[in-house]
């Protein structure tokens, strides 16, 4: 793994021993796609739609907790040489099982996401995650820092799924891909559907929001240290 | 399909990078040098070919009759990191080994060669097709980091505003890439 989140784990382990520092930080300060740009192929890739994007966040949250619990349950077991070949396997069985569960009860959600779903293995969040966190932490800290990484990652995506259904298409709807019983149709009173710009829920559209939201990021931690 | 169409479908409309997204992390994350961004493309191009070669008769030929389909992910991540090692034994000689060799980490985890494979096999429909597929998208990948890296290289000297450094015009120039190439469908 590159430098910059070396550094970031020796902050971490400064302020280890308050656990809502370790969840919280995940968030905000080291939100995986807007502050370490990790993560970005399922960030621009299934963000067409909310329900879309949701879905994904949730799939990247239960393996990188559970990753995070395997690997630092695991951590005094691994030799050091072939780490990383153990997280991969340890990611791939998790991501494999979970496609298994998603094939049989939500297959509108794995139509959806197609080989993204696989491509959850590779994702560079949770490998850096099970890297610097995990394999040198115990298991308490490791699900607290899983957990929030994985609730920022959500957030971020959630918010980018939004934007982009809300602007490309004019309305947000609910129902269609995860199971919630019911199917509703968000904003549809607004109007907004003759003014949408169909090009936001194309590839283009989500290279400029997350662009853009990338700046605003950016601009609010300038703010920030600014003070 | 022609092969022709095959290849530059996969290479300009659909292209990896720029319509799928995939490989973005480990683009994003190197040094932006272009030798190094040269050397990462060679890599993905004769990773993906060699990849394919091997996946689309074992995909075919043993996961698919014996009904194993839900083990590919495994047996995918097994093949490319076999395809690293082999690699690894071909470039030992060359004098570039040295640049070449800490690449090979990238590679396991880019999500390019791993995705790549996915589509492949469900889009080929032979051994051949699968081998054009393969080169045409890692091409494809390969072109686009090269290009977008000249463009990045560019805008370092440009004037743009203080939030916006780096990442952000960045993506916004992908946005504008990609703009383009959807301009292409229907090209063949």
């Amino acid at each position: 793994m590159d430098k910059s989140i070396k550094h970031q784990n020796l902050d971490q382990n400064k302020d280890e021993n308050s656990f809502m520092k370790t969840f919280t930080k995940g968030i905000f300060k080291e939100n995986s796609i807007f502050v370490m740009a990790l993560g970005l192929t399922p960030a621009l890739a299934i963000t067409s739609s909310f329900e879309g994007a949701f879905g994904m966040g949730m799939l990247v949250f239960i393996v990188l907790t559970l990753t995070n619990i395997i690997v630092s349950l695991l951590r005094n077991l691994i030799p050091n040489e072939i780490k990383m070949v153990v997280y991969l396997i340890v990611i791939a069985t998790e991501v494999m099982i979970l496609k298994m569960f998603i094939d049989a009860f939500l297959p509108a959600l794995a139509s959806k996401l197609g080989i993204y779903i696989a491509l959850i293995t590779v994702n560079m969040i949770i490998l850096s995650r099970a890297e610097t966190v995990a394999s040198k932490n115990k298991v308490i800290p490791s699900i607290l820092d899983g957990l929030g990484v994985s609730l920022g990652f959500l957030l971020s995506l959630s918010i980018i799924g939004f934007l982009r259904e809300l602007i490309g298409t004019g309305k947000i709807v609910l129902g269609q891909i995860l199971p919630l019983g019911f199917e509703v149709s968000l904003f549809d009173a607004l109007g907004l559907s003759k003014y949408a710009l169909g090009v936001f829920v194309q590839p283009p559209g989500a290279f400029f929001i997350v662009g853009l939201l990338f700046a605003l990021f950016v601009s609010m931690k300038q703010k920030k240290e600014a003070k | 399909m022609g092969l022709l169409s095959i290849f530059m479908s996969a290479m300009i409309i659909n292209n990896i990078f720029l319509i799928q997204f995939l490989g973005m992390s480990s683009y994003f994350k190197d040094s932006h040098k272009m030798e190094s961004v040269i050397n990462m493309s060679i890599v993905v191009v004769v990773m993906t070919v060699l990849a394919a070669v091997m996946i689309y008769p074992l995909n075919r030929f043993v996961l698919e009759p014996l009904g194993l389909s839900y083990m590919q992910l495994l047996v995918f991540m097994g093949v490319i990191a076999f395809a690293v090692f082999l690699f690894n034994l071909i470039i030992k000689r060359l004098p570039q080994y040295q640049s070449l060799k800490k690449l090979l980490p990238l590679i396991i985890s880019n999500s390019a060669v791993l995705g790549i494979a996915f589509i492949n096999i469900e889009a080929s429909k032979s051994y051949i097709e699968a081998i054009v597929f393969a080169l045409g998208s890692g091409l494809g990948y390969g072109l686009i980091i090269i290009t977008f890296t000249a463009i990045r290289m560019r805008l370092e000297s440009y004037q743009v505003p203080q939030a916006f450094k780096g990442l952000p015009i960045a993506l916004i120039t992908a946005g504008l890439m990609s703009l383009a190439f959807l301009g292409l469908v229907g090209l063949f």
